[in-house]
């Protein structure tokens, strides 16, 4: 057997070489993705390090890999939990900050701007692709116009309007410009309805359902998965925004998580910052979109290229 | 959520039978007059929000670029003033220049290394995994980025600068430092965004055919002879496209600036959008800021339009 199978000298050495020949690349290759995987990570580990240290301990220990002085007072004070003393005591600038309020804020203005947008695309979409009426390409061209409108030129008109409509200081204010329109959205969810057959609808339309029931019950179920990556992209999106709700809002109580969280920073000067409590802030803001990942990672992942997810 | 879905969904089934005969074509196969009021009713809350919230602003944003206003009094047709002045307004420029740095240093970092890293997710794993972590920071904030980094490079107390120590490089003044400022706030917004550009990249990558690897291994070339070859040519337009839209996204660069510099020292890191927020919420020159705005909108348009020519030059060239 050993005779049969074994190929002449020559070509097992050419193999071996061959084979380890790249092996160093792949090395070397390794070494720079984990490098790069551990400065992509390292910052959320030490948010989380600096969050369960006090502030006392920052200031002698700044190098331990772990937490120094571990305490969970970073976080009670990022929730409004730790009274003034306490927070003065700890190190933190004893202002307050009440997450819990932004917290609900946030989830407020992202479910409601990702509910009724991710919709309003959809019916949008629907009319583009499924229905024949006169204007509709026009209409559609206008759309395309506005999404080469970069966002940021819109912001300081909008305020303006926001202001006449006395909205300012409201969580409606922060939610309205986006609530129903993104010019990408419909322009997304166009491009996927294209792609649906029209037999299914057909036979729909024969046992006579109507075309919002034709949209909700067979478009929309196999739009599935471009809606739901449609509609994560816009939370986090949402979720992140900081300098419309930053125009905005100019109290507490139409406060966002990154609003609350600059507000935080700037209370504090230079020496006195409240690093635990910044963090332990900073890592409550970010935990939600964390999760959120956590659990669509892969859809997001495997979604992101050219299809037009930006 | 079931429930608000279905009931509008029944009731226009109901509608729906008794206005209109059963009809065994598709209403867009048959062009009827019916259409056109469903369709209005379908496109209604988006053409409104389109209509009120971004057609109607940036009309004003221009006319608002002609006037004097500070959003307490009306608006006084200024005419041109506002372009004179800005023209000769040295703030304006140099708030351009940092942000145009920024855009450089930015893109050309993130791009080689985003070729660098998909290139080692394409051809040395594709798991999930690695670009899932890959993609983490993307996901968080802007603000959150600023502020753990502002933490990481505190002069005094930041690991970063800890760990240069270490390696016998020493301490970084980088936020205080006029000349480090742009560079260090560019390359956190590689850190934010290496892992989504990556994985535009890869999704570039993917479309290249595999036989031209095998192809290539089998006339005995090096892996960095096929990059040279088949990767880089094939990925070209790809990479022109993600270039665009990078610039695009950090010419508006804002919140990162925001809650780090706030634009310091003094005003090295004044980016453009930070300067149209003063002028507009720091002295309520909302006219001003206007113009500035038609500035940054002006240079994003160019930039789209070679996007546009881009985006189609590529899919023909692929095809």
């Amino acid at each position: 057997m050993a005779t049969l199978t074994t190929p002449a000298p020559e070509a097992q050495v050419k193999d071996v070489r061959r084979r380890r020949r790249p092996s160093l690349g792949k090395i070397a290759g390794w070494a720079v993705l984990i490098s790069l995987i551990v400065v992509t990570i390292f910052p959320f580990y030490w948010m989380l390090r600096t969050a369960l240290s006090t502030n006392a301990a920052l200031f002698t220990d700044t190098s331990s890999l772990g937490p120094v002085g571990f305490s969970w007072e970073g976080f009670r004070r990022a929730l409004g939990l730790a009274t003034v003393e306490e927070s003065l005591a700890d190190g933190g600038s004893g202002a307050s900050l009440n997450l819990v309020q932004n917290l609900i804020n946030s989830v407020i203005v992202a479910t409601t701007v990702t509910v009724v947008q991710t919709l309003a695309s959809a019916m949008a979409a629907y009319a583009f692709t499924r229905l024949q009426w006169r204007g509709r390409d026009t209409l559609f061209k206008i759309f395309i116009v506005g999404l080469m409108v970069p966002l940021i030129f819109t912001l300081i008109p909008n305020f303006v309007l926001m202001r006449e409509l006395g909205l300012i200081d409201t969580l409606a204010g922060i939610a309205l410009p986006t609530l129903f329109i993104s010019p990408f959205a419909v322009f997304f969810l166009r491009q996927f309805f294209m792609g649906i057959s029209v037999e299914i609808e057909e036979a729909a339309q024969i046992d006579g359902a109507g075309r919002l029931r034709r949209m909700f019950q067979v478009i929309l179920p196999q739009a599935a998965p471009a809606l739901i990556t449609l509609a994560i992209i816009t939370y986090i999106a949402a979720w992140n925004d900081y300098l419309w709700p930053l125009m905005v809002s100019n109290s507490e109580s139409s406060r966002v998580l990154t609003v609350a969280l600059g507000v935080f920073r700037s209370q504090a000067t230079d020496g006195t910052m409240d690093w635990a409590g910044l963090m332990a802030a900073t890592l409550i803001a970010a935990l939600p979109m964390l999760l959120l990942f956590l659990v669509f990672a892969k859809r997001i992942v495997n979604n992101i290229g050219f299809n037009g997810i930006k | 959520m079931t429930d608000t879905m279905e009931a509008p969904a029944r009731r226009a089934a109901v509608e729906d039978e008794g206005a209109s005969p059963r009809r065994f074509r598709l209403p867009h196969l048959s062009h009827r007059r019916g259409d056109l009021i469903a369709a209005l009713f379908f496109v209604a809350p988006a053409t409104l929000g389109l209509a009120v919230f971004l057609v109607w602003p940036t009309l004003r944003g221009i006319y608002f670029s002609f006037t004097d206003y500070n959003v307490f009094t009306p608006a006084q047709w200024v005419g041109l003033d506002n372009y004179v002045r800005m023209v000769q307004d040295p703030e304006f420029w140099h708030s351009m220049w940092v942000t145009v740095q920024y855009v450089l240093v930015n893109i050309g970092v993130q791009t080689v290394l985003a070729v660098l890293l998909a290139v080692l997710m394409h051809r040395l794993t594709r798991s999930v995994f690695v670009r899932s972590v890959m993609l983490t920071p993307f996901l968080v904030s802007n603000v959150v980025v600023g502020l753990v980094w502002l933490w990481i490079l505190d002069y005094q107390l930041g690991i970063g600068n800890k760990f240069l120590e270490w390696i016998g490089i020493g301490r970084v003044f980088f936020w205080g430092d006029d000349k480090l400022v742009i560079p260090t706030l560019a390359l956190i917004t590689v850190w934010k965004f290496l892992g989504y550009t990556a994985l535009l990249i890869f999704a570039g990558l993917q479309t290249i055919p595999e036989q031209l690897y095998e192809a290539g291994r089998l006339d005995g070339a090096s892996e960095g002879r096929m990059f040279r070859s088949i990767t880089l040519p094939l990925l070209r337009p790809y990479l022109a496209m993600v270039v665009i839209l990078s610039i695009i996204g950090s010419f508006q660069v804002f919140d990162l600036v925001s809650v780090t510099t706030g634009g310091g020292p003094v005003n090295a890191s004044q980016v453009i959008q930070m300067e149209i927020y003063k002028a507009a919420f720091g002295r309520f020159e909302f006219g001003y800021a206007s113009a500035m705005s038609v500035a940054l909108m002006l240079v994003l348009l160019v930039i789209t339009f070679l996007q546009y020519r881009l985006s189609r030059a590529g899919s023909s060239d692929l095809a």
